[in-house]
């Protein structure tokens, strides 16, 4: 039976909002941990811990979310979980934005200048003192703006978390569709939503960058 | 223990590999036509009158900050309701050009912008024809400086176009649904297909790097 797209379905897909909130935040916080933890192996002295976090990095940014996403939704079937698109998709986006993460954090810390590093160890600062009070400092400052604009990314990246059964902004929008059948009403009123959640973020990226590129000029 | 099965997945190789090449041939289509946007676009914004400007800004900004998903469900089930059918892969395809014209315009208008005026007067003053300014100190400067974003911006879409598998477009990934659904070996299905776009991601940016060192390869100035 088809009804018309009303005002309900509008609040239907707004409450649908905070999955896709849920799920980016779940993802970034379980990313900038393992970014971090990518971007120091990515600079580390070891060799061996460079190779890996590169292959780490090229695998992840060489294939699609999608596969990742089914790979992780298969994959705990295979572990023998129960399968759970929860789990999968926070497992996977988590992975994807580790690697992400991981390569935009480790052109910061090489963006610091190596005088500094030098400097740092001349003090006699060791590793952990010399990262957390010399270098991870100013590469922060310098990976806001990019890390902002990967957040758009990573929030529209969510999406696809859908097509493995997570009811988030999109699947929501396809249920109402199904019911509705006014798919530019729908898919429209989706879109929006999504806009509404990625502009200021991309708006503030782009300032921070301009403002951080007139800084460090000159 | 779980038993892995890859049997089935090597039997089908083929299907793959034909998915595969409709991945490419998708991808590639939708980057051509998708440039003949961006440059388009980029001139407009760049030198045409306001409102056009600000048509385009809005375009730009609409599919940035939107997902692929959601746009392609937009086409695909919106445009048959005023219509217009579109199959599959056409839609597909109307999807990854709208997509890419987006992100492409941002990175040619950057490309035409980072050309000084002074350049293009001396390039006049040398007493070189329009098309020659044109060809030599506007475009090809230009493309050198927006190169290695473009092909990066290729591979991404690549990748991306992973996602009209769900309309039902014949590419890999849908090759990939396909065979899982009669062999029910998902898991291994999906490694092998994944494996399949690692390779063409890395085989496509090693292509694009020789390319690069082929043609790009004059002194720079300073």
């Amino acid at each position: 039976m088809i009804r018309p797209f009303g005002l309900s379905d509008i609040l239907l897909i707004a409450e649908a909002i905070r999955w896709t909130l849920a799920l980016s935040a779940i993802a970034f916080a379980g990313g900038a941990i393992g970014g971090l933890a990518i971007a120091l192996a990515r600079t580390a002295d070891a060799r061996w811990l460079r190779t890996l976090a590169m292959l780490f990095i090229r695998l992840f940014q060489g294939t699609p979310l999608l596969m990742q996403l089914f790979l992780a939704f298969f994959g705990m079937n295979i572990l023998g979980l129960a399968i759970n698109p929860w789990l999968a998709a926070s497992l996977a986006l988590t992975l994807h934005a580790s690697a992400f993460l991981g390569e935009i954090w480790r052109g910061s810390i090489e963006a610091v200048p190596s005088g500094q590093r030098e400097a740092a160890t001349a003090l006699g600062l060791r590793y952990y003192d010399r990262m957390t009070s010399v270098i991870l400092p100013q590469a922060a400052r310098i990976s806001v703006a990019p890390t902002v604009g990967f957040l758009v990314q990573l929030i529209k990246g969510t999406s696809l978390a859908s097509i493995i059964g997570f009811t988030e902004l999109t699947r929501t929008g396809q249920i109402v569709n199904n019911a509705t059948f006014a798919p530019f009403a729908v898919f429209g009123t989706v879109a929006a939503f999504y806009f509404l959640l990625c502009w200021p973020l991309s708006l503030m990226a782009r300032r921070m960058e301009t403002r951080f590129a007139r800084a460090t000029t000159r | 223990m779980y038993a892995f099965n890859f049997a089935p997945v090597f039997a089908a190789m083929d299907q793959l590999l034909v998915g595969a090449w409709m991945t490419v041939k998708l991808s590639a289509a939708a980057m051509a036509i998708g440039l003949v946007v961006s440059v388009v676009c980029a001139l407009a914004k760049t030198s045409g009158p306001r409102p056009l400007r600000w048509l385009v800004d809005a375009y730009v900004e609409a599919i940035r900050n939107t997902p692929f998903l959601v746009q392609i469900f937009f086409l695909y089930f919106g445009l048959p309701t005023i219509g217009v059918r579109l199959d599959p892969n056409s839609a597909a395809l109307l999807a990854l050009v709208v997509n890419f014209g987006a992100y492409g315009t941002e990175i040619i208008r950057a490309g035409i912008e980072s050309i000084h005026r002074g350049q293009i007067e001396a390039g006049t003053a040398l007493g070189l024809s329009r098309l020659q300014v044109f060809r030599y100190v506007v475009m090809k400067p230009a493309l050198r400086t927006v190169y290695p974003a473009l092909t990066s911006q290729f591979i991404y879409l690549m990748l991306t176009s992973s996602v009209v598998s769900v309309i039902s477009a014949t590419d890999l990934a849908a090759a990939g649904n396909d065979l899982q659904s009669k062999t029910f070996a998902s898991f291994e299905v999906y490694l092998v297909v994944t494996g399949i776009y690692l390779a063409l991601a890395v085989g496509f940016s090693a292509i694009f790097a020789a390319i690069e060192r082929a043609v790009f390869t004059y002194p720079l100035s300073r």
